[in-house]
């Protein structure tokens, strides 16, 4: 049956973003029905043991590549792969991101990943659109997905050029029309047009291994695309979500611009708080192919703790994990040039533990800011809350129960991915999910998984998430910029006719650039301009190349004013 | 020294002694008299030892600076087919009554126009008419294979080494980042500065539509449509580049507190960048966009646009004063109001360019010096010498030391004046900073030796300045440059070649683009693929705890997943 059973959590410690308190949980039907202490409860309800564990709202992993093909390549992890790893982490919804090629229509591509994902996903799903081509003919479309199809994010692509790549006024008109929408602009912030000629010299040196990506994707290409894109946001007055957070700087450029009251937000992933680029020096190809992922893995060793401290201090908002499974003989397909490595890495399974270990083990985020960061902020960003990322009444019973207490050690050999790498091979974190409840349904107890092919809903999502657009609604009002009420001027008018040659049209042009009024007489002594009048130097001949028809100064006639 | 035949006349060999003065350079002040000789400064010391019958100037203990240098103007950048009201003639005196001795003027080719050609107009034109020494930047219009050729000509044989990109200006003047990281990366190779006009083009050019969508077309548009933000991001993706490429980068026009404090934060990571704010940047703001006077608000009207934020000129001083930005130009370009009025019903029309050539050092005095915020050595610095130092000037231009040229002006620290277009030397009807007092100002003014300026009174001769050839890889700029190129030889790892298994790609979806950087054919020259699962012995594979979980149906794998890593060719 599609609901699932009667389930009471008894004893456990509900965590949610702003407050953690002491008491049971009745679900029933897939969704919180009762909270507190004492429920009274049907007869026969399933008992779910808590005691010394936390009760946390399921997490949310807004980005995902479970679909999206590179170069051909199908991810060696699909809906069903990937889902049922990132259940065994405690993520109880995904967000794939749609990627949709040049040319092609978004509602179809959107349709197709639907499809697959709803005979696939073990777990509730939502997809955001990545557009590759914008131009004004996907309005519709956009409009469409918006208002009837459940999408309120879209991603573009600052990278990849001659592929994938938006230009600055691309993406000016894209946030333009996301912002009438109500929808969230994602970037890919990096700069393809310095990767693309840094790759190009790179391969000239002789550099081909995947050391070249690293190398060619420096961390400087990234923050300033960062930089950009939110310049970019603040121009269009539009949210603004920067996919992969890559670097220490790009972090800390959005958190500036957060501090000046931009409309941003920040999205580390797995492997960029849990490892570091030092690997994509291995001397095993293998190991670091595996580590290949754009914005790249950042070599300097501080980066993860660094991130993880503005994760705690709300500069940055949501962890995903990017997870995009290619296997060895898949990225070898780049063995004799890094830039045909398929990008992507894992970290849909570990993410939960490594923010646990990372941040609260160590003392930087408390349980609630770890819930924020892991599920609630999500699901406020994208119009899920309070379905998701709360323990509410109400609210779907995507519950995880959380022990601290517990480690584990991640290894390819033991992770539920197809991959036979995992880039987080032998580190030890605490903090695991214990059981999982996805949908009202035990999922995960006892160590065991037991997931069902297809159990996973598509969750709908509405335009207009109030976290994001109470602000920028303000500001469009606020926003609206006022010309000056002055008379016309009509004092001289240099002649233009005689243009050169080389002076390209203006395309901007509104009306005719220089009216009638050139014909006039030269009327130098009736001249009322206020500011010429006589002037020191006026016996000293001005030179003959000029060709005034009309006298320097003029009148500014503000007598018609009001 | 193309231009030196014509000025020789003017060189009188006069012999002039600078008497009890005290020398201010850019790293120390101290009495001394200087003694100068066929233009050139022969002796400085105290009780010198000098001909008879030598001209005697009595400094009076006043300052003796080196000539100001004003490393950015634009006398004859044509807008339309109109000529700026100021030509060399009229600018270098002006230029000259402020105390600047030196020009840098931006030869500004339009798109299709040679370079070499457009160098020569300015050349010949500024040989005519310049009263003081000069140099040229050249502006590149556009990037193709053919403007390298004449670059490098320009470099290695006319005396050229900074050249002027431009960000903004879609569709005419605006690079793309591929571009710019071209031409970065060129006229590194040349030795040259890259000067760069930072906004961002692209969305000026759609803030420009929006707002005249609105109805405005007042000069407020301009800085409307051009906000400061664009600027900033414009400078950071300059550096971005200057770093990648590794190449000096010089932000012209430093128009606003962001941009000035992304150079800042750029140069606390070291960064090889340098900025220069304006004469109207440091003295004056965009609040006059707004005027309803519209001669007046247009008069105002430049690239980037003056910051409304009245601030700013402060910040940008206190910049200049703890050397984060290092060079003062003026960025002079007048044209008339009738010019201006070009752009009367459409402010995108309007020609664009400010006057500040001539009040350049005194506001610098008057509003970082007198406000105690610099002192006089770095007045010389952000005045004269940094730029004679970023652009190979010095110390022949840009210091008061034997050998140097004798490019001088005595300063008087306690003159006051009232700025206004009546007195000004500029044929622009109107001045931006009307109205505005300025102490500080130049006594005495000499160019090569010659007295052009005294009291109030020019004495300049029209033609009398000569152009400058500036030297490829300025120490200044290229120093560290040389070193990183060093020090950043980016290596590769030495592996075994990868020899497992590779996934089969050969029916690729038609929408997939081919890789143009492809160096050798990825996979046409692999083994046939054989399965050989359980041979890998590639190290993070083996037994998979899901191994009886069947894979899924679309997997097209040729060989295994895993696969050998062949080290053991390595030495």
């Amino acid at each position: 049956d599609h609901f699932g059973d009667r389930l009471i959590i008894k004893g456990g410690k509900i965590v949610n973003d702003d407050q953690s308190f002491y008491a049971d949980i009745y679900v029933e039907d897939g969704t919180i029905k009762q909270i507190g202490e004492n429920l009274i409860v049907p007869s026969g309800v399933k008992t779910v043991d808590a005691y010394g564990q936390l009760v946390i709202p399921g997490g949310i992993d807004a980005n995902t590549n479970l679909y999206s093909p590179q170069k051909g390549l199908n991810p060696a992890d699909d809906f069903y792969q990937g889902t049922r790893a990132a259940l065994s982490g405690g993520t109880t919804t995904i967000m794939d991101h749609v990627l949709v090629e040049p040319g092609t229509s978004l509602l179809t591509a959107f349709d197709q990943w639907k499809d697959a994902a709803e005979q696939r996903a073990c777990c509730d799903f939502s997809l955001h659109v990545d557009i590759t081509r914008w131009h004004e003919g996907l309005y519709e479309e956009l409009e469409t997905l918006v208002k009837d199809k459940g999408v309120n994010s879209f991603l573009f692509f600052m990278a990849y050029k001659d592929k994938y790549q938006s230009s600055d006024s691309q993406l000016y008109e894209a946030f333009s029309v996301l912002r009438d929408l109500g929808a969230i602009a994602q970037v890919h912030a990096e700069n393809g047009d310095i990767i693309d000629e840094e790759q190009k010299k790179l391969l000239c040196l002789g550099i081909t291994g995947p050391e070249g990506h690293v190398i060619s994707h420096s961390e400087e290409v990234e923050t300033e695309a960062v930089y950009r894109a939110i310049t970019i946001a603040k121009q269009s007055n539009c949210p603004l979500y920067v996919t992969k957070v890559m670097s220490k700087s790009a972090a800390d450029v959005i958190a500036k611009a957060r501090k000046k009251g931009m409309v941003v937000y920040g999205e580390p992933i797995t492997a960029g708080l849990a490892t570091d680029g030092s690997h994509y020096w291995s001397k095993d190809w293998a190991i670091a192919a595996a580590f290949v992922t754009s914005p790249p893995l950042n070599p300097d060793p501080s980066t993860p703790q660094y991130l993880t401290s503005l994760l705690a201090c709300g500069d940055l908002q949501v962890t995903s994990s990017a997870q995009a499974s290619f296997s060895t003989a898949q990225k070898a397909v780049g063995k004799d040039n890094f830039t045909l490595i398929p990008e992507g890495t894992n970290g849909i399974e570990e993410r939960m533990s490594v923010v646990w270990d990372r941040a609260v083990a160590t003392g930087m985020m408390d349980e609630n800011e770890f819930v924020a960061v892991t599920s609630t902020n999500a699901a406020k960003l994208f119009s899920m809350y309070p379905r998701k990322g709360r323990i509410a009444v109400g609210s779907d019973a995507d519950i995880v129960i959380w022990n601290p207490k517990e480690t584990r050690i991640i290894s390819a050999n033991t992770h539920n991915l197809n991959l036979e790498v995992n880039i987080f091979e032998g580190l030890e974190f605490r903090g695991v999910a214990s059981v999982v409840i996805s949908g009202g349904r035990v999922l995960l107890e006892d160590g065991k998984l037991n997931v069902t092919e297809g159990s996973g809903r598509f969750i709908p999502r509405k335009a207009f998430p109030d976290i994001v657009y109470k602000r920028i609604k303000a500001r469009s009002k606020m926003a609206e910029a006022h010309g000056v009420p002055r008379g016309n001027y009509d004092g001289p008018v240099h002649d233009v006719i005689s243009m050169t040659k080389s002076v390209p049209p203006t395309p901007t042009t509104r009306g005719p650039p220089c009216p009638k009024t050139l014909t006039g007489p030269r009327n130098l002594h009736q001249s009322g301009f206020t500011l010429a009048g006589a002037q020191i130097d006026d016996h000293i001949p001005r030179r003959s190349a000029q060709r005034i028809v009309a006298p320097p100064g003029g009148r500014s006639n503000i007598t018609s004013l009001s | 020294m193309s231009g030196s035949k014509n000025s020789i006349p003017h060189l009188t060999s006069e012999r002039l002694l600078i008497k009890g003065g005290r020398v201010v350079n850019d790293d120390q002040s101290f009495y001394a008299d200087v003694y100068i000789e066929d233009g050139l400064i022969k002796q400085v010391g105290e009780n010198l030892v000098v001909p008879g019958g030598v001209k005697v100037i009595e400094a009076n203990g006043r300052m003796v600076i080196p000539g100001g240098i004003d490393v950015n103007t634009c006398l004859m950048k044509s807008y339309l087919g109109t000529q700026p009201v100021d030509d060399f003639f009229q600018g270098t005196k002006a230029a000259l009554a402020g105390g600047t001795t030196m020009i840098i003027d931006h030869v500004a080719p339009q798109p299709g126009d040679s370079l070499l050609e457009a160098f020569e107009r300015w050349q010949e034109a500024a040989d005519k008419k310049a009263c003081c020494d000069y140099s040229l930047h050249v502006d590149i219009p556009q990037w193709n294979e053919n403007v390298k050729d004449e670059l490098e000509l320009l470099v290695q044989d006319k005396g050229i080494n900074s050249f002027q990109v431009y960000m903004a200006y879609k569709d005419v003047y605006q690079m793309t980042d591929s571009e710019l990281y071209e031409a970065f990366s060129f006229l590194k190779q040349l030795g040259a500065v890259v000067l760069v006009h930072a906004e961002n083009g692209d969305l000026i050019a759609q803030e420009q539509r929006k707002i005249l969508g609105m109805g405005i077309t007042g000069p407020e548009g301009h800085p409307l449509s051009r906000p400061e933000e664009l600027e900033a991001e414009a400078v950071f993706r300059a550096i971005t580049l200057g770093n990648r490429v590794n190449c000096p980068v010089y932000i012209t026009k430093v128009m606003s507190k962001s941009a000035a404090d992304t150079i800042t934060q750029a140069r606390r990571k070291g960064s090889v960048v340098f900025g220069e704010p304006i004469t109207a940047s440091l003295a004056t703001d965009g609040s006059h966009y707004w005027s309803k006077n519209w001669a007046k608000a247009a008069a105002y009207v430049t690239s980037p646009p003056l910051s409304p934020d009245q601030t700013t000129p402060d910040h940008l001083h206190t910049l200049l004063a703890c050397g984060d930005l290092q060079v003062v130009g003026s960025s002079h370009c007048a044209y008339s109001t009738s010019q201006k009025a070009i752009g009367k019903d459409d402010f995108t029309l309007i020609p664009e360019g400010i006057n500040g050539v001539e009040e350049r050092m005194g506001f610098v005095w008057d509003k970082a010096v007198t406000m105690g915020k610099m002192d006089e050595n770095q007045f010389v610095a952000v005045t004269s010498t940094n730029a004679a130092k970023i652009f190979n000037l010095y110390p022949r231009k840009g210091r008061i030391a034997v050998g140097s040229d004798a490019d001088i002006v005595i300063w008087d620290p306690d003159s006051v004046k009232t700025i206004t277009a009546k007195l000004q030397q500029s044929a622009a009807e109107y001045n931006i900073f009307e109205g505005l007092e300025c102490r500080g100002g130049p006594v005495l003014v000499l160019s090569q030796g010659q007295v052009v300026y005294e009291e109030g009174k020019l004495h300049a001769q029209q033609g009398t300045g000569r152009f400058i050839p500036r030297k490829p890889f300025p120490d200044y700029a290229y120093q560290r440059v040389k070193f990183r190129n060093q020090v950043k030889r980016k290596q590769g790892v030495t592996r075994g070649i990868y020899d497992g298994p590779v996934y089969d790609v050969a029916p690729t979806p038609k929408y997939i683009t081919p890789s143009p950087s492809a160096k050798t054919s990825p996979t046409s020259h692999q083994p046939p693929p054989i399965r050989n699962l359980h041979q890998s012995n590639f190290s993070l594979s083996g037994a998979q705890i899901d191994d009886n979980i069947p894979r899924r149906s679309g997997h097209r794998i040729v060989a295994p997943p895993g696969g050998r890593s062949n080290i053991t060719s390595l030495g």
